[in-house]
C-alpha cells in the first residue's frame, strides 16, 4: 500500500507537466490542470508516507529490469526514505500552488509550460532516488533530478547570467555523477550486487571503504553544497524562479545529504577520521557560508549562501553521529542524527518559506537588489510577516523550529566533552562555539535583510509601487510558517519519525525512541515555547493598553536635528554588514570600486562593493583555464562532424573486442 | 513544598525588583569617583515610573515591529532570569539544556531590538544596530566556550547544576579555568550591556553609541520597557558572574540571599569602577578585546581538557 501510493505520487508528478503541453501557450486551463495533477500526486505520496509512519510496514516492490545486468526496479521504504519523502512532496505541493500566481501562464507564455513540465519531473526524480533500493535505479532518479533542475535553472535562458549559472550547475552535477558511478561500482564490488544493502563487517577492506566514503563525500557533497564544493549553488539558486529556488534549496540539495546518510549507513565500522572530517567540513561550511551571506547584496544569492550554512549544520550533526558510531557512543548517534535529520526538515520548511516570500518581494518590486528595496512591511504586511517567521526560524531562535534541531546538535556536541567518567573527544567540543558563532552571524544577516527590505522607507520607485501578492502565493507561505511554529512548539510530533530514521541508519542502537526522549528535553521546549508566546502576548497587551491611555503623537524620525532626511540617507544593507565583512575579510576578500584622485570639491563619483566567490573565481575557473590550455592539443580529435565521432566509437569497439 | 514556593516567589521578586538598583549603584559609583553627589540610588525606579506615565511620539515610518522590539526585549529577559539559579541552587524553570535556551532567548531579543531600530529608517539607529549584532557575533563564542568549562566540570547542561553548589568543590581542583571564565564573562557583560569600554551610555553624541542609539526614537512606556529590559539583562549577566565566583551555599536562605545580593552589588560597583577609570575604546579596537575574551575562555577549556 505504502509503495503503491508513493509510486502513484511519483507517476502523477512526472506526468503532470506533459498535460500542459497539450494546451495553447496563453491558455490558463493547462496550468490549472497541471497543478491539480501535481497536487494530487503530492497528496498521494504524502498519504503513502503517512501510511508507512502509521503502520511501519513496507513491502518492497522488485521487478527485474533488463537495462543493465543487475539493474532492477526495486523500490522500498524505510525510516530514512520516508523521512526524506516528506519535504519532497510537501514543498512540491506548495511550490506548485505558489507557481499559479508567481509564474502565470498568461504572463509567461513561452516558459510556463516548460517550467511546469520540469518541476514535475524534478519531484518525480527525487522521490524515485529516495525510494530506490537498487543503485542503477538510484542513478536513474538522480539524473532525472539533475537534468530537470538544469532546465529549471535556465528557465529564463535569454539572459546571459542565467545561462552561465546553468552551465556551472551542469558541470558540477556531472562531476558529482562521475563520483557516484565510482561509489556504486565499488559498492557492487564489495557486496556483489547493485542492491543497496548494508555491508557486513569485514566484507570490505578498509582501503575500499575509505575510497567509497571519499567518493561519496565529494559526489554527494557537490550536490549538497558543502564548502568548498558549493561553487554552483549561489548562482543557480539566485537565477532560478523563486519557487524553483525553494525546491532546490529546500529539497534538492538535501538529496546530497540523503546520499551521504544512505552510503554511510551501508558501510560498516566507520573510523574516527570519517566523522572528524565530516564534522570539520560542517563547521567550515557553516561559518563561511553565513559569513559569505552577510556580504551579499542580492536577496536570493544571500539566501543561497544561507543554504550552505544550514547544510553545514546538518553535516555537523551527521559527523557527530558518525563519531558516535566509531566510538560506540549511542548518545552521540541519537542526538547528532536526530538534530541532523530534524534540521533537514526544518531547513526545507523555513528556507522554502524564505524563498517564497523573497519571490513575493521580487514579484512585487521587480528587483533582487536589497539596497533598492525598503519599507515593504507597509505595502506587503503578510509577506513581511512570512519572511520574519522564516528569518526567526533560520536563526535558530525560539519558539520556532530551527531552535529545536540546533538544540539537539548542541546537546550532542557538548556530550563530546565526556561527562563524568565517560571518555571525551575534546576536539569535537570546539564545534560548540563555532555553532554559536554561526547563530550570531545568522541573526546579524537576517536583521540586515529584514530591516533593509521590509523596514524603513522605500529606496527606489520599484519598492514604492509594490503591492501584496495574490492569495495563491500567500497560502503556501502561511502553511510553511504554520509548520515552522508547529515543530517549534510541539517537537514531540517529530520524535517518533526521527526515531525511525535513526533506527534505519544505525540498526544496532537499542530503543531509540526512549533514548531520544530521555536525552532531549522536548516537553520542556514546548512549555518554554508556550510561555514565551504567552509572555509576548501579555507584554504586547500591556504596552498597547498603556499607549491607549496616554497621548500618542506621530512625527518624523529623529534625525539629530536634521530636518530634511531622504530615503537614500537610510543605513543600507552594505553599510550594515561592513564591519562583519571586514572582520571576515581574510576569507571573503571583498572588492570595492571607488573613484580615484578625487579633486578638492568632488562633483560626482560612484562606489560599489561586492563579495565574489573566491572558490569559483580564484580556484576553479583558473584551474579550468589552465587545464584547457594544457589539453589544447587534444582538440585535434574534436572535429565537430558526426562521421569522425562514429569512427572513434567504431575504433574503440574494435579495440575492446581485440582486448577481450 | 511551601518552602519551594517561597523560594520561587523570592527568586521572582528579587529578579524583577533588583535590576534597576544595579543601574543606580553604577551611577552612584561613577559619581563618587568624579567627586559628585550623583543621582539617588533609586533614580532608575523613578525614571521607569515617570516613563510609564508619559505619552509617546511614534515616527511615521514605523510599523508594528517598532513596538515589538521593547516587548520582546523585556519578555525574553524576564524568561531568562527565571532560568538561572540565584541564591541556593534552584531556578524556577530548569531542565537539561536550558543553558542553550538562555543564550538563544538573548539572540531573539537582539533580533527584535535591532529590527525595531531599523524600522525608523534612521542611519544613526542603523549604525547602532549594526554594531550591536556585530559585537554579539564575537561575544557569543566567548559565552559558549565558558559554558564548555562549566559543562565539563558539572557533567550537565542544566544551569542549576552548572552554577549550583557543586561548583564550590570544583574551585580547588579547577580554579584556573574558572578564573579565566569569570574574566571572559565580565568582558562579555560589559560588551552585551553596552558599558564602557565598549559603549558609553552616558554620552549624548549619537555617533559614538551602540545600545542607546538603537533606542533613540523610543519614548514613553515603550522606552520604559527598553530600560527595564536592559537592566534585567545586566542583572542576568551579573548573576552568572556572581554564581561563578560565589557558588557556595550555606543551605540557609537567610544567609544565601544576602551573600548573593551583596555579590550583585559588588559587580555593579566593579562596572562603575571600570567606567570611571577607563576610556571608551576606539570602535576598531572593540573586536580585539572581544576576541581576547574568547581566547581567555578557550584557554580555560584547554586547561581543563589537557
Amino acid at each position: 500500500m505504502t509503495e503503491v501510493l508513493v509510486l502513484v505520487g511519483i507517476a502523477l508528478a512526472a506526468a503532470s507537466g506533459f498535460f500542459g503541453l497539450l494546451f495553447r501557450r496563453d491558455s490558463s486551463a493547462g496550468q490549472t490542470l497541471c497543478t491539480s495533477i501535481a497536487v494530487a500526486g503530492a497528496l498521494s505520496g504524502l498519504a503513502g508516507v503517512a501510511w508507512f509512519f502509521a503502520t511501519g510496514t513496507s513491502r518492497p516492490i522488485n521487478v527485474p529490469w533488463s537495462l543493465v545486468e543487475g539493474a532492477a526496479f526495486h523500490v522500498g521504504l524505510d525510516g530514512l526514505s520516508a523521512f526524506f519523502l516528506v519535504p519532497i512532496f510537501l514543498i512540491s505541493l506548495l511550490g506548485n500552488v505558489y507557481g499559479l500566481g508567481y509564474w502565470k501562464q498568461s504572463e509567461h507564455p513561452t516558459t510556463g509550460r516548460k517550467l511546469r513540465l520540469f518541476y514535475g519531473l524534478l519531484t518525480a526524480g527525487m522521490a524515485l532516488l529516495v525510494v530506490a533500493r537498487n543503485s542503477i535505479l538510484f542513478l536513474f532518479g538522480w539524473e532525472i533530478m539533475a537534468l530537470a533542475a538544469y532546465f529549471l535553472v535556465v528557465t529564463e535562458e535569454e539572459k546571459p547570467a542565467v545561462r552561465e549559472a546553468g552551465w556551472i550547475y551542469l558541470v558540477a552535477t556531472h562531476a558529482a555523477t562521475l563520483c557516484l558511478l565510482g561509489v556504486f561500482g565499488l559498492l557492487r564490488g564489495a557486496s556483489g550486487s547493485f542492491t543497496l544493502v548494508a555491508l557486513s563487517s569485514g566484507s570490505v577492506s578498509p582501503g575500499v571503504a575509505t575510497a567509497i566514503f571519499v567518493l561519496a563525500l565529494v559526489g554527494f557533497g557537490l550536490k549538497a553544497g558543502i564548502m568548498p564544493l558549493h561553487v554552483w549553488l549561489p548562482g543557480a539558486h539566485a537565477m532560478a524562479p523563486s519557487h524553483v529556488s525553494a525546491m532546490m534549496s529546500g529539497v534538492l540539495i538535501k538529496m546530497g545529504i540523503y546520499g551521504l546518510v544512505r552510503v554511510t549507513s551501508l558501510l560498516p565500522d566507520p573510523p574516527v577520521a570519517w566523522g572528524g572530517t565530516v564534522l570539520a567540513l560542517g563547521v567550515i561550511s557553516g561559518v563561511l557560508g553565513v559569513a559569505f551571506a552577510v556580504g551579499q547584496h542580492d536577496l536570493k544569492r544571500l539566501l543561497a549562501y544561507h543554504s550552505i550554512e544550514n547544510i553545514g549544520i546538518i553535516v555537523m550533526g551527521l559527523g557527530l553521529a558518525l563519531l558516535g558510531r566509531s566510538l560506540g557512543r549511542v548518545d552521540w548517534v541519537v542526538l547528532g542524527l536526530a538534530g541532523s535529520l530534524l534540521h533537514i526538515w526544518n531547513h526545507a520548511l523555513f528556507k522554502a518559506l524564505l524563498f517564497l516570500s523573497a519571490g513575493s518581494v521580487i514579484h512585487a518590486a521587480g528587483t533582487r537588489e536589497i539596497d533598492h528595496l525598503g519599507g515593504l512591511a507597509r505595502k506587503m504586511p503578510w509577506t513581511a510577516l512570512a519572511f520574519l517567521a522564516g528569518a526567526v526560524a533560520i536563526c535558530g531562535l525560539p519558539p520556532l523550529n530551527g531552535f529545536v534541531s540546533e538544540l539537539l546538535i548542541y546537546l550532542g556536541l557538548f556530550r563530546t566533552l565526556g561527562f563524568g567518567k565517560e571518555p571525551s573527544l575534546a576536539g569535537a567540543a570546539f564545534a560548540v562555539p563555532a555553532l554559536a558563532l554561526i547563530g550570531a552571524l545568522a541573526v546579524a544577516c537576517f536583521v540586515k535583510v529584514f530591516g533593509a527590505v521590509f523596514l524603513g522607507t522605500a529606496r527606489s520607485q520599484h519598492a514604492d509601487h509594490a503591492h501584496e501578492s495574490p492569495r495563491s502565493m500567500l497560502v503556501p507561505m502561511a502553511v510553511l510558517a504554520g509548520c515552522c511554529l508547529a515543530i517549534g512548539l510541539a517537537p514531540q510530533i517529530a520524535a517518533p519519525v526521527l526515531a525511525k530514521g535513526i533506527s534505519a541508519w544505525a540498526p544496532n542502537v537499542p530503543s531509540v525512541a526512549q533514548q531520544l526522549s530521555s536525552l532531549a528535553p522536548l516537553n520542556w521546549i514546548s512549555i518554554m515555547g508556550v510561555l514565551l508566546i504567552a509572555g509576548l502576548a501579555a507584554g504586547g497587551a500591556l504596552l498597547s493598553m498603556r499607549l491607549r491611555r496616554s497621548v500618542v503623537e506621530k512625527g518624523p524620525t529623529w534625525g539629530c536635528g536634521y530636518v530634511a532626511p531622504t530615503p537614500r540617507m537610510q543605513y543600507t544593507s552594505s553599510s550594515f554588514a561592513q564591519m562583519l565583512v571586514l572582520l571576515f575579510g581574510w576569507a571573503l576578500r571583498p572588492r570595492t570600486h571607488r573613484p580615484k584622485n578625487l579633486p578638492l570639491f568632488p562633483r560626482q563619483g560612484d562606489f560599489h562593493s561586492e563579495v565574489p566567490d573566491p572558490a569559483l573565481d580564484e580556484g576553479l575557473l583558473p584551474a579550468f583555464r589552465f587545464s584547457a590550455r594544457l589539453l589544447s592539443w587534444f582538440r585535434v580529435f574534436q572535429q565537430g562532424n558526426l562521421q569522425a565521432y562514429l569512427l572513434y566509437i567504431f575504433i574503440a569497439l574494435v579495440a575492446l573486442l581485440l582486448w577481450r | 513544598m511551601i518552602l519551594t514556593i517561597l523560594h520561587t516567589a523570592l527568586h521572582v521578586v528579587v529578579a524583577l525588583a533588583l535590576p534597576p538598583l544595579l543601574l543606580g549603584v553604577i551611577a552612584k559609583t561613577k559619581a563618587l569617583f568624579a567627586g559628585r553627589v550623583g543621582p539617588p540610588v533609586l533614580q532608575p525606579y523613578y525614571d521607569l515610573w515617570k516613563l510609564a506615565q508619559k505619552g509617546s511620539v511614534f515616527s511615521t515610518t514605523t510599523t508594528w515591529v517598532f513596538c515589538a522590539g521593547p516587548v520582546v526585549g523585556l519578555v525574553t529577559a524576564v524568561l531568562a532570569v527565571l532560568l538561572i539559579p540565584l541564591a541556593g541552587s534552584d531556578a524556577p524553570l530548569s531542565f537539561p539544556g536550558d543553558v542553550i535556551l538562555l543564550a538563544y532567548l538573548l539572540g531573539l531579543s537582539r533580533f527584535f531590538t535591532a529590527a525595531s531600530a531599523l524600522d525608523t529608517g534612521s542611519s544613526f539607529e542603523g549604525m547602532g544596530a549594526a554594531r550591536e549584532v556585530t559585537f554579539a557575533c564575537l561575544a557569543e563564542p566567548a559565552i559558549f566556550l565558558g559554558l564548555l568549562v562549566l559543562a565539563k566540570l558539572s557533567g550537565s547542561l542544566q544551569l542549576e547544576k552548572m552554577l549550583g553548589g557543586s561548583l564550590a568543590a570544583q574551585w580547588s581542583a579547577a580554579g584556573a579555568p574558572l578564573v579565566l571564565v569569570i574574566l571572559s564573562w565580565f568582558v562579555v557583560l560589559l560588551a552585551e550591556n553596552s558599558r564602557i569600554p565598549f559603549d558609553d551610555p552616558g554620552t549624548h553624541l549619537e555617533l559614538t553609541m551602540v545600545h542607546e542609539v538603537m533606542v533613540l526614537d523610543h519614548s514613553g512606556p515603550a522606552f520604559g520597557m527598553v530600560l527595564y529590559g536592559a537592566s534585567l539583562k545586566l542583572f542576568l549577566f551579573a548573576a552568572l558572574v556572581v554564581r561563578l565566583a560565589l557558588p557556595q551555599s550555606a543551605g540557609f536562605a537567610w544567609l544565601d540571599w544576602p551573600v548573593f545580593i551583596a555579590g550583585m552589588l559588588g559587580v555593579a560597583v566593579a562596572v562603575g569602577v571600570v567606567e570611571s577609570t577607563m576610556a571608551r575604546l576606539r570602535l576598531t579596537q572593540v573586536p580585539v578585546l572581544l576576541v581576547a575574551a574568547c581566547l581567555l575562555s578557550a584557554f580555560g577549556v584547554v586547561l581543563l581538557l589537557r
